[in-house]
């Protein structure tokens, strides 16, 4: 009430404008926001030189784990001697090119998806989404095309990660809009069985799947027929994204008017023909960044592969910084950031992706 | 008049009959039944198959073997001679410790961040914006790792273990605290304080119907604090005012008395929590923004303070918006108690699908169990929360 009577002001405005009166709206508008910028200020500046110190001047940038200990800040130099293992795994060196080859591969497909205006666009995205498997597996497994074979369980580190997470995005986006249909079928049988699957998946965690594709799928199957322990975990992840999928495939089809599909009906498509020409693509463009944001958890997720025996870029860091030769409590917090750091560039990369992706499709809808 | 034999133009031309939608329908839905119990008889069949070659008998009669393994951590008693039953018990127990714990403080922890997030002051909302980012795009399991191998198993012994006021340890061993001794006088004093509590919120709910009612606000200050503090505060005076406390003391090479929690519990709920709070602020964050910035500018209008505006307008309101996301993420806290198996944590997976299905070999039954279990809680989240938005999206009092 006091605020309410005070007289109105009657000396001039203050200047409205320049640093200084940004430094003051915004750090100093009033005596208690002015306390908290100050402690905080000063907790900053009690924290951060440190932390660079550790990270970058006290780091030890080469050299043995003697050199780490006695550095006594981060040991980069333990980054730097087990690089190749943290990207290649145990993959041979002298195949590593076809890792290389085939990340280029990839690359170069999301440079296609990146780009904003290339020709037939499409075709080129729909033609590497179903090259991009076979080329990946011969170059990576070999054993075609007088390539030698390298055993999945040679693979490892940050290549490892990205299997999974490419093949884990690549087999979910069918598997989930197939489900996605099948949940808004009108035929009870197959939309219980969709609802039934999406609901189980998504209530228990991926390590129950997990452990259900590496433990369970060897009792399932036939004597005499083994599946590769990795394509097993490809599966188990590729089914539990897809039911994640599938509720973001059905947001986009509860999005499409229902214009659009007595439209289609009225010009004699059929369900199949409506839904790829008509309903689909309209879907799939509104949930793109909802969809991405599936994939950084799909990327996020991989790192469970370790705890059913495989050597993801987590998984090999683990191993680095528990191997005798690099024991030390300041090889363990580093390998710990140099992991976080690589998956942290993937995942803020791709969100940041999907904001702009959003405002992106926006401009067209904007009202 | 000769009946026209051509065929009537306004008909539809004749089809075949598994054209016609309805028993195509039926075709394709007998088809699809059939398909889906020949592949799973063929499963069932090979499982049975393997496991008779493997010789495990199936079904749940294991559960009533012996146990014959220890449990670090545990709310229930559980000794290696009980039996792999009440070893699921302890793990369901420690699962939902974790999940409750986690979840409060990771919604304290996450309304802070959301709140600090949209506050006017820019230093605050770009910590609060790095916090969410870092730990949201880092993998739960490797924050989980840091914690636990980076920040906690490092530390010193307890012989110089960090301490607060001689009262509080955080060591290797883990953080020891003070554990209060309750007497008789004491557990009447808390009855009280339990009493006390309800009768406060009896008042204000009293209060709040009579301000809906006239219009009037009515003060309830004075019974919060008869019913918080006089009243236990009385009670336990009256009966002899005795509070013990077991101090954890440091005898020989660790510390003795007081109460202990685990490395593994404490990188547990430390990393939990973090990580989901980020994504709970973010949720707090669009709520807030999602509430129209002309009731913000009314409330202003009307010479509420910041903080009253925050607090009885945009609050209440971005609650509505704020739930059905945030039950989502306690639901993905619960589930993922389940990566704290990687850290020696003693919860379901490890308990069940780890320990117990290597020493019985019984797969699919344990993976069931703990598949069944984690289903159990996520309704029951979702039920919970659903009450809670039923309650916070009606309008009346």
């Amino acid at each position: 009430m006091a605020e309410a009577t005070r007289p109105i002001p009657t000396n001039a405005p203050r200047a409205v404008a320049g640093p200084l009166d940004w430094v003051r709206r915004n750090l100093f508008p009033d005596w208690r926001q002015g306390l908290l910028t100050i402690v905080v200020s000063w907790l900053l500046l009690r924290a951060v030189p440190p932390l660079f110190d550790w990270l970058i001047l006290e780091a030890a940038w080469t050299g043995t784990r003697e050199d780490c200990v006695a550095a006594g800040g981060a040991c980069w130099a333990f980054v730097g001697a087990r690089w190749g293992q943290f990207i290649y795994g145990f993959y041979p060196p002298e195949h590593r090119w076809r890792v290389d080859l085939t990340m280029l591969a990839l690359v170069a497909s999301i440079a296609v998806l990146f780009l904003p205006r290339v020709a037939h666009k499409g075709w080129i995205i729909t033609g590497a989404f179903l090259v991009l498997p076979v080329v990946a597996y011969v170059l990576l497994h070999g054993g075609l095309l007088g390539l030698e074979v390298v055993p999945t369980d040679r693979w490892g580190g940050f290549m490892l990660t990205l299997v999974v997470a490419v093949a884990g995005m690549m087999g979910a986006l069918p598997l989930g809009i197939l489900l996605a249909l099948g949940r808004r079928s009108k035929m009870p049988a197959i939309r219980i069985f969709c609802v039934s699957f999406i609901e189980i998946f998504r209530a228990v965690p991926l390590i129950t799947v997990l452990f259900m594709a590496s433990v369970m799928l060897p009792l399932f199957l036939p004597q005499g027929f083994a599946m590769d322990k990795l394509l097993r975990a490809l599966l188990g992840v590729a089914l539990f994204n897809a039911a994640l999928m599938a509720e973001v495939v059905r947001g986009g089809l509860q999005a499409i008017p229902r214009g659009q599909f007595e439209a289609a009906t009225a010009a004699g498509m059929g369900y199949w023909k409506m839904m790829v020409f008509i309903i689909l693509p309209q879907a799939l463009r509104t949930v793109i960044p909802g969809l991405v944001n599936t994939y950084v958890a799909i990327i996020k997720d991989t790192t469970l592969v370790l705890i059913i025996g495989l050597f993801d870029l987590l998984g090999i860091v683990q191993a680095g910084i528990s191997s005798s030769a690099w024991l030390a409590p300041s090889v363990t917090t580093t390998g710990y950031v140099f992991a976080g750091l690589g998956f942290w560039l993937l995942c803020f990369g791709l969100s940041r992706y999907s904001m702009h992706l959003e405002r992106k499709l926006n401009t067209g809808r904007r009202r | 008049m000769p009946v026209s034999r051509d065929p009537d133009p306004m008909q539809p031309p004749r089809q075949p009959f598994w054209t016609r939608s309805r028993i195509r329908s039926a075709i394709i839905q007998v088809g699809f039944v059939a398909l889906l119990a020949f592949f799973v008889h063929f499963l069932l069949s090979n499982t049975m198959t393997n496991l008779a070659r493997q010789g495990i008998a199936s079904g749940f009669g294991f559960l009533e073997n012996r146990a014959g393994f220890d449990i670090a951590i545990s709310f229930l008693d559980f000794g290696r001679n009980d039996t792999y039953m009440r070893a699921f018990w302890t793990a369901v127990v420690n699962t939902l410790v974790l999940s409750v714990l986690g979840i409060a403080l990771a919604t304290v922890i996450g309304f802070m961040i959301g709140l600090a997030r949209v506050s006017p002051n820019w230093l605050i909302s770009r910590l609060a914006a790095v916090y969410i980012e870092t730990f949201r795009n880092i993998p739960l399991l490797l924050q989980l790792f840091f914690w636990y191998f980076a920040i906690l198993r490092p530390l010193p012994g307890p012989r110089d273990s960090l301490d607060l006021a001689g009262i509080v340890f955080l060591s290797n061993r883990g953080l020891y605290l003070p554990k209060p001794l309750l007497d008789a006088g004491a557990q009447l004093g808390l009855a009280a304080l339990g009493l006390g509590l309800v009768i406060a919120l009896v008042m204000a709910r009293r209060a709040r119907r009579y301000r809906a009612a006239t219009g009037q606000p009515r003060r309830v200050a004075h019974w919060w604090f008869l019913g918080l503090v006089v009243l236990p505060s009385s009670v336990w005076l009256a009966t002899g005012a005795r509070l013990d406390m077991s101090m954890p003391e440091l005898q020989g090479f660790n510390f003795r008395g007081g109460m202990v929690v685990l490395p593994e519990m404490l990188a547990a709920i430390l990393g939990l929590s973090i990580y989901i709070a980020a994504a709970v602020g973010e949720i707090v964050r669009a709520g807030i923004q999602g509430i129209d910035h002309g009731q913000t500018e009314a409330a202003q209008a009307m010479g509420h303070t910041r903080g009253q505006i925050m607090r009885y307008v945009v609050i209440p309101q971005a609650m509505r918006i704020i739930i059905p996301p945030l039950t989502t993420q306690y639901q993905s806290l619960a589930k993922n108690t389940s990566l704290a198996s990687a850290i020696a944590f003693p919860e379901i997976i490890s308990i069940i699908a780890g320990t117990t299905m290597t020493q019985t070999g019984q797969a699919v039954e344990t993976i069931a169990l703990a598949m069944l279990f984690y289903l159990t809680v996520s309704l029951f989240i979702a039920a919970v929360m659903n009450f809670f938005n039923w309650r916070v999206t009606r309008l009346s009092f």
